[in-house]
């Protein structure tokens, strides 16, 4: 507990104490009322003192006024046990709320403790610990196992496992070796690693991180500003109200005690906190819990939206399948495998296109290319050269029409390179990018949540768009699409989305940067490193894996389930008491039971969007125990 | 210019709603922000005003909770 909290929590004690001995005291007299009076204000003293002070500073209808005024009025009725108990329950109220407050703002900021405390660097031979923000780009930090990556780098020496979960919200640790760049925020397993920073405290992943939770509960959501907009006329409406049923009555019937009573009792009920803080607490949940698993939300407001996404657009090369181009097939005739593999790559090995690189990966030994001689180029066909004692010819179809080669026509999707050793066919290699590995599941499970249409934009050729589309269960897929056409497609299904729904665009941040701002929620994948994606989109994925907008989705419908339950819920509770109030069936007890019962219970059940667990899938749990059994 | 800054001892929900509005009707002030859950305030208003709005902003919140700072770096 804070000071503030230790210094309320005695101020309740010592009022519960003069309490319970009001009672012991037998008949009504002085004692009865010094007791009760000495209570009272050991618990609320404060609360009139502030209640004074605000009306000397122009703040009429604040809680402490109508407490005060409650309290009070019961204390000149002769009720000395109603004014007491409703001022000691409140504050028992406004404790626990500080306390939950606080121990939410905890869990989230341990949820998000990944600011690095110190940086090791070496200096004349031992290793000094220092400030991060002291460290400059191109300073060369030591990382050792089992310790955080404080900044952004190059690992020039050393070999570890990272643990990204704090950054992807993925299990699986990831090997990092010299040459790669390293994120902050990750957790060195095993390694000694020496890193060349690339950029400084203030520009690390870690700290884009961390600003951008911070900052989304500053974009507040519609039910946020409902329920502000709300309390700003709550509050003075119930007290004309109080002021109206001690009133009005009472010239009729005179009987002004009753009536003043019944009043007291609607101003205990007056105070609306319990809705203005259990609203923006699920919000800071949700946003929390989102960002524990990978999914960094920009705002209260697109958490609040996101699921009610009914047209999800994605763009495929790099979305939905992983934008590196690999061998899927070799289908050698009369040869080996590995000998066509071997005179492909060894044929193209002078040149750089993408399709080139990853024959060359997927050989993946050394090329010996001084066995290659007259190599030559032929335009829009494909290339010719002598491999040792060999002529080759590797191309597309049209190059073995040229040569007469009769070939058979590869069924693969993708990039179909035709082979022809000394005037006989040897073969095809296929060539594609591949689907990731999660990308069904994520389109079904986008499904689940109630999305209604899924399209894929993509620049790519119908027939590789059809193909793909159609092995995730695409609904709609727009092919050969040039970049500004994109904008176009987005603006034409904006038009069609039924009123009240979102339409989100699912892009990796790289040349989408337009799409993802015109869409209603743009989400950006594996956007961590890029800026732009980073500017752009209101949701950014951490890691490569569509899955988590589905869990997003989830995240975001529990949170608004959990803001409407207590909306619904505390004003309902808060009305009943009103109208029993009036009747005289409520007591002042009754009331600030329910007052502050209502706060309570609205507060935990916000509290429930801290826990991460319900999101989780029981693959994730699996990959888990996998690699702890390996290790 | 954009400025955040942090706030200490904002103790309800209801009453960061008010200052929120208090400090946007400050003069030159462009937009606010009071976020209770981080006990930050966001103001957006020119630089040279900087300094004289959060003066009438630590003025304006302390009269709606009386122990509230705002702390200036």
């Amino acid at each position: 507990m804070t000071k503030k909290q230790k210094r309320l929590f005695i101020q309740i004690l010592i009022g519960a104490v003069c309490f319970g001995a009001g009672y012991l005291v037998p008949e009504a007299g002085p004692w009865k009322l010094i007791i009760y009076l000495a209570a009272y204000l050991a618990v609320g003293g404060e609360i009139v003192l502030r209640a004074f002070r605000g009306i000397i500073n122009g703040q009429i209808f604040d809680e402490n006024f109508l407490m005060t005024v409650a309290t009070v009025g019961a204390f000149f009725l002769g009720d000395y046990p109603e004014g007491v108990a409703v001022m000691l329950f409140y504050q028992v109220g406004e404790l626990f709320q500080s306390y939950a407050v606080g121990k939410s703002r905890q869990s989230i900021s341990s949820l998000m403790d990944i600011r690095p405390d110190y940086v090791n660097i070496e200096q004349d031979g031992e290793l000094v610990r220092v400030d991060p923000d002291d460290v400059e780009v191109g300073q060369i930090i030591t990382v050792k196992p089992g310790e955080r990556v404080p900044l952004d780098g190059i690992v020039l020496e050393g070999r570890a496992m990272l643990d990204t979960a704090a950054l992807t919200g993925e299990s699986v640790p990831r090997e990092i070796v010299p040459g790669q760049n390293i994120m902050s925020g990750c957790i060195d397993t095993n390694g000694l690693l020496k890193i060349q920073v690339t950029a400084e405290a203030d520009e690390s992943t870690v700290a884009k991180i961390l600003e951008l939770v911070e900052n989304a509960s500053s974009k507040k959501s519609h039910s946020e500003q409902f329920i502000t907009r709300f309390a700003r006329w709550y509050t003075p409406l119930v007290t004309v109200g109080a002021v109206a049923l001690a009133v009005i009555p009472s010239l009729f019937d005179g009987m002004w005690a009753m009536w003043t009573k019944r009043a007291l009792t609607f101003l205990v009920i007056s105070c609306p906190c319990a809705l203005v803080i259990s609203v923006p607490l699920s919000f800071f949940g949700g946003i929390g819990a989102a960002s524990k698993l990978g999914v960094l939300v920009k705002g209260s407001n697109y958490l609040e939206q996101l699921s009610r996404i009914k047209i999800a657009v994605f763009d495929k090369t790099g979305t939905l399948t992983k934008g590196v181009f690999d061998v899927t097939s070799v289908d050698p005739v009369g040869v080996s495998a590995d000998t066509l593999l071997e005179t492909t790559a060894l044929a193209e090995s002078f040149s750089d296109h993408p399709i080139s690189v990853s024959l060359k990966k997927a050989w993946g030994k050394p090329l010996d290319s001084s066995v290659v001689s007259d190599y030559e180029t032929l335009t829009g066909q494909g290339v010719r050269a002598v491999i040792g004692e060999k002529v080759v010819h590797v191309g597309n179809a049209k190059l073995m029409e040229t040569l007469g080669t009769s070939y058979t026509q590869a069924s693969g999707i993708g990039t179909i390179v035709y082979v022809d050793i000394d005037g006989t066919y040897a073969g095809s290699i296929t060539i594609s990018d591949q689907i990731k590995p999660t990308a069904a599941e994520a389109i079904r499970e986008l499904k689940e949540q109630g999305v209604a249409q899924t399209v894929m934009l993509t620049g790519d050729t119908r027939k590789v768009a059809d193909a793909v589309g159609a092995s995730l269960g695409i609904d709609t897929v727009c092919a050969e699409l040039l970049p500004a056409m994109k904008v176009d497609e987005v603006e034409k299904l904006l038009e069609t989305r039924p009123a009240g729904s979102q339409l989100a665009f699912v892009g990796d941040g790289i040349n989408d940067a337009p799409v993802l701002m015109r869409a209603d929620i743009g989400i950006a994948m594996g956007g961590v490193g890029s800026d732009a994606a980073i500017e752009a989109a209101d949701v950014v994925i951490m890691d490569d894996n569509p899955e988590r907008i589905a869990t997003a989705m989830k995240v975001s419908a529990k949170t608004r389930r959990i803001v409407t339950e207590n909306i619904w819920f505390a004003l309902g509770i808060k009305a009943m008491f009103l109208i029993l109030g009036a009747f005289g069936i409520a007591t002042m007890w009754d009331a600030v039971f329910a007052d502050v019962g209502v706060s309570i219970i609205a507060i935990l059940n916000a509290m429930r969007m801290l826990s991460v667990k319900t999101f989780t899938k029981p693959s994730d749990a699996r990959t888990v125990s996998r690699t702890e059994a390996e290790a | 210019m954009k400025k955040k800054f942090k706030m200490t001892d904002i103790d309800c929900a209801n009453c960061a709603a008010k200052m929120e509005d208090a400090v946007k009707k400050i003069p030159g002030v462009e937009d606010a922000v009071i976020s209770f859950m981080t006990q930050k305030l966001t103001l957006v208003a020119p630089e040279e005003d900087m300094d004289r709005i959060l003066d009438e902003a630590q003025k304006i919140c302390r009269k709606i909770e009386p122990d509230v700072t705002i702390v200036r770096k």
